[in-house]
């Protein structure tokens, strides 16, 4: 039998997007948020998760994609990071899958901008295809993402 | 006695019980290399301590039983009973001497040569057993050969110096390596020429060894294994020793016990919100008792955070100590209140930016033995330090009594190295001059050292501190010394602070940071808030106050103009500079946990963390500094008092301004801008008095030189209207002050004001056209010049510097 991954999966738009199952600390409904004046604007506000303090991703934003409808409420993928915890808002949870290895390929030249360089790999399900996300990159701030990098080159 | 004894004396108990665990387990499964590992490294740090510390007795106990060891370790011998209790033994001899220790401070008389001698036979025994011949060296003949021969450079001075305890003991102490004890063991022994006996020793076989080692005199014990005696003496010692009093506990769990607490406060806060809108007073009873209990769990969780600041100043002695043999100084350090007590975290943060002081109060503060006693002070430096408790925070003062800062030569360094402008130098004051030194890149020295002038100092110093909350200050006094007072807060975990609301939003605003809360009614607040250039200021007890709204600077939703009822100014200072700001509403105080924000929002500097308020909801803390840096209302140096007119000079006043107007003689009408003007007074002719030449009069408890302002303005007609009272405008800058008489004060003006025509050198400053009349602005530094040239001394020197 061939290697698999668990990873939990998200709808934003019409994108399937998953995140290595053990990344994700949990799954929450939308919750009341405290906006950042001045933070960037993929932080979409801070939420207050049994005590811990929480820093909220609009991963459309993050993803450079058009803005959820006016009426609907995001969910929370919190994910773990070296930082600690970090919400991701997506617009759908779907179901925790398990893949088998074979069916992963890089993800294609032709994927350009931002999703190039946060999606790791794609899966080639039977009837779409699901893209993986690097959890550390993608809730990481862009522009210190750059700096880290001008610092190692 | 000694922190450091303590501390040892802690540990080593500690690690005598796992020992005691450890052998017995050993004991059962002899080939557990894990424990024989444990228990190796815990006898030889118990070594290196007590070598460390001085108890010579008690390293060379341990020097035998790790001599045992290290046999066992590399299985030369296994262990058995015998073996095991003479080791059992040794740690009962150690605990028995580390209670001698704790109450006597000393290692005590009683001999221990019988169970040192007990080990060393039983080590000779594994040496000697031809089977098993020592690891660590291949061959075994050369072995003896080359180890004492090392050795024998070495036990002559630890022979000199030791008290004349019975020789075993000295033989452990010097023999440092496992296999040659048997050998150096007769040396001792056999005291008169060690090297020419231990070379005679040396070609014999191992079995003569043996027999020295049964020999030794032992005043006092048998050559049984440990005297009863002592054992019941270690029991009693043991009774009420240190480490009853104390357990050691993982930072980790006290940080988790800590955000627990934290937890705690915030569901407190919550439910005495609750208790507001109720009546029951059973549960206003209950929830009175749970929130004293919480502050009192909080306050007693604080306190296991808590040490001594003196585990920081325990190592500067040596660092002064080193610093000035280099620097050809002589320093000498005192300490006072060593025990006042700081928060874990904060002790960490300020433990590198106080050597740095220290280091810089050597190199830079104190001079020569020879400058010093040129000066009458005495040849010996002094560096001191002190610490305090004062209303929620530690106050930490080091002063040295060394030439002080010489503020011209700071001054020019930094016009040197382009950190200030000249004019900036020339206005500026003594107390600002001197905090030139806290300004990045600043260094004074004249060549880069080791020691100092990388210019990578005092800033860092003075930012490491800003981040957990502290400010710096700096007095100097040249040729007396310095003193560097740090204010820092208990702790960082839970903060005290002033709840604001703006643009619906809530912000929690550090109370160490607050002054006072001003509130002006809205029919006021369009009067009184001024604007000076476009900046926002309010006049507060005479002082110009800066103004910074926090809705603009997060830009974030005004309130709606229908309920701006009132300005609500919260006065906050920022590095030593007060600044105001407008916020929609002042809520409460609160005590809040401080939380740290991710590292996607470090980048925001007008946030210091979040917190978790009452209602369950996040509230961001502000950073009064980093707000007010955004806001700029505190610029780096500048002194408010007085504008500079000369840097002006170039320009033209286009902006808003607000003027003074004043008639100096017949039909003259000056003006000067207010922001130049401290006070106005009246002051009846009859108090006039003179110093010398110049009219002066008493005014607070100082003598203000008065300056007739038609003498002095060459256009003014000399039939001088001045009147009794005579008006007086009071100009201070520098900490100075002189009186103009004018004739009469007209109005003060806010207008948008053109300078048209510049004419130097009279007293006039350009003319102005004020309430569409022609006005003449007043060169008040010019006039002041000419009438009393020693107004602004610091300007000739730096003239010449730049």
């Amino acid at each position: 039998m061939s290697d698999s991954k668990q990873y939990a999966t998200f709808f934003l738009g019409n994108l399937f997007l998953g995140v290595e199952v053990r990344k994700v600390q949990e799954v929450i409904r939308y919750q009341e948020m405290t906006r950042v004046p001045l933070a960037p604007n993929m932080v979409q506000g801070l939420i207050n998760l049994r005590g811990q303090i929480v820093t909220a991703i609009d991963l459309r934003r993050r993803l450079e994609l058009p803005a959820l409808e006016e009426n609907r409420l995001p969910m929370n993928v919190v994910v773990r990071s070296d930082d600690g915890a970090v919400s991701l808002l997506v617009d759908e949870i779907g179901d925790v899958v398990e893949i088998e290895d074979e069916t992963y390929e890089r993800p294609p030249e032709t994927l350009t901008g931002v999703a190039r360089e946060l999606v790791t790999g794609v899966y080639k399900l039977k009837d779409q295809l699901l893209l993986i996300l690097d959890t550390d990159l993608t809730v990481t701030i862009p522009t210190a993402y750059n700096k880290t990098q001008i610092s190692r080159n | 006695m000694d922190e450091i004894v303590k501390e040892f004396l802690v540990e080593s108990y500690e690690s005598l019980d796992r020992l005691d665990r450890d052998l017995v387990a050993l004991e059962k499964d002899p080939h557990a290399k894990e424990t024989l590992g444990s228990i190796f490294r815990t006898i030889h740090t118990l070594k290196g301590s007590s070598g460390f510390l001085g108890f010579a007795k008690l390293e060379a106990i341990a020097h035998v039983g790790e001599n045992l060891l290290s046999k066992l370790r590399d299985g030369v011998i296994t262990i058995n009973p015998e073996l095991a209790s003479a080791l059992l033994d040794t740690v009962d001899v150690v605990r028995f001497m580390l209670g001698q220790i704790e109450a006597t401070d000393q290692t005590g008389d009683k001999d221990f040569s019988s169970l040192i001698d007990r080990l060393a036979r039983l080590n000779d025994a594994a040496s000697g057993d031809p089977g098993s011949s020592p690891s660590p060296v291949p061959n075994p003949v050369p072995s003896p050969a080359l180890s004492p021969a090392d050795a024998l450079a070495q036990p002559i001075s630890p022979v000199q110096e030791q008290e004349p305890t019975p020789a075993p003991e000295q033989v452990a102490v010097v023999a440092p390596d496992a296999i040659p004890v048997p050998t150096m063991k007769a040396e001792p022994t056999i005291t008169p020429p060690p090297a020419a006996k231990a070379s005679s020793t040396l070609p014999e076989t191992p079995a003569p060894i043996a027999e020295p080692v049964s020999v030794p005199h032992a005043p006092v014990a048998p050559t049984s294994s440990l005297p009863e005696e002592s054992v019941q003496a270690t029991a009693e010692v043991k009774g009420g020793t240190v480490s009853d009093g104390t357990i050691r506990v993982d930072v980790g769990l006290l940080d988790k016990l800590m955000n627990l607490v934290g937890e705690l406060v915030l569901a407190r806060n919550q439910v005495l919100q609750f208790t507001s809108q109720r009546a029951d007073s059973a549960f206003l009873a209950t929830s009175q008792r749970l929130n004293l209990i919480t502050t009192e769990l909080q306050g007693s969780v604080m306190k296991t955070r808590m040490q001594p600041i003196g585990n920081v100043w325990s190592r500067l002695p040596r660092v002064v100590r080193d610093l000035a043999t280099n620097c050809g100084k002589q320093v000498r350090i005192e300490m006072e209140g060593k025990e006042t007590e700081l928060d874990k975290t904060i002790i960490e943060a300020i433990k590198d930016p106080l050597t740095h002081i220290v280091r810089n109060s050597v190199d830079h503060g104190i001079e020569t033995a020879e400058v010093r006693v040129a000066q009458g002070k005495p040849e010996e430096g002094c560096l001191k330090m002190r610490a305090l408790h004062e209303g929620g925070q530690v106050i930490i003062e080091i002063t040295d009594d060394g030439a002080g800062i010489d503020l011209e030569r700071v001054k020019h360094k930094a016009l040197q190295q382009g950190l200030i402008t000249t004019e900036v130098a020339t206005r500026m004051s003594d107390h600002e001059a001197v905090h030139l030194i806290f300004l990045p890149g600043f260094s004074t020295a004249e060549k880069v050292t080791n020691v100092s002038g990388r210019g990578v100092g005092m800033d860092v110093v003075k930012t490491n501190i800003e981040k957990i909350g502290g400010t710096v200050d700096l007095q100097s006094q040249p040729g007396k010394g310095t003193s560097l007072k740090i204010k820092i807060p208990l702790t960082l975990a839970i903060i005290p602070a002033l709840i604001v609301t703006s643009g619906g939003n809530r912000f929690a605003i550090p109370q160490v940071s607050l002054l006072e809360l001003v509130r002006l009614e809205s029919e006021q607040a369009s009067k009184q808030v001024e604007f000076i250039h476009g900046a926002p200021v309010y006049r507060l007890r005479g002082q110009l106050l800066p103004l910074a709204y926090l809705n603009r600077e997060l830009k974030i939703a005004d309130k709606s103009e229908s309920d701006q009822a009132a300005t609500n100014i919260v006065v906050l200072h920022a590095d030593g500079h007060p600044f105001g700001l407008v916020v929609d509403e002042i809520n409460d105080t609160e005590e809040i946990v401080v939380k740290p924000l991710g590292k996607q929002l470090k980048g925001v500097a007008s946030f210091a963390g979040a917190t978790i308020m009452g209602d369950g909801r996040v509230a961001l803390i502000l950073d009064v500094l980093g707000l007010a840096q955004g806001a700029h209302v505190v610029a780096e140096v500048r002194d408010r008092s007085g504008l500079d007119k000369s840097s002006q000079a170039n320009k033209t006043i286009d902006a808003r301004q607000t003027l003074l107007l004043f008639e100096a003689g017949q039909g003259s009408r000056m003006a000067i801008p207010l922001s130049m003007v401290a006070r106005l007074e009246e002051f009846p002719a009859s108090q006039v008095e003179h110093s010398g030449a110049q009219e002066v009069v008493r005014y607070r408890g100082q003598i203000l030189p008065l300056i007739r302002v038609s003498k002095h303005v060459p256009a003014i007609t000399k039939d001088s209207m001045e009147s009794d009272p005579m008006q007086v405008v009071v100009y201070s800058e520098n900490g100075r002050s002189v009186g103009l008489v004018v004739g009469r004060i007209s109005d003060i003006v806010q207008e948008a004001i053109t300078v048209k025509r510049h004419s130097h050198g009279n007293g006039i400053f350009g003319s102005v056209v004020v309430q569409e009349k022609v006005t003449d602005l007043l060169d008040v530094q010019a006039v002041i010049r000419e009438a009393d040239p020693l107004f602004y001394p610091a300007t000739t020197p730096l003239k010449a510097a730049a």
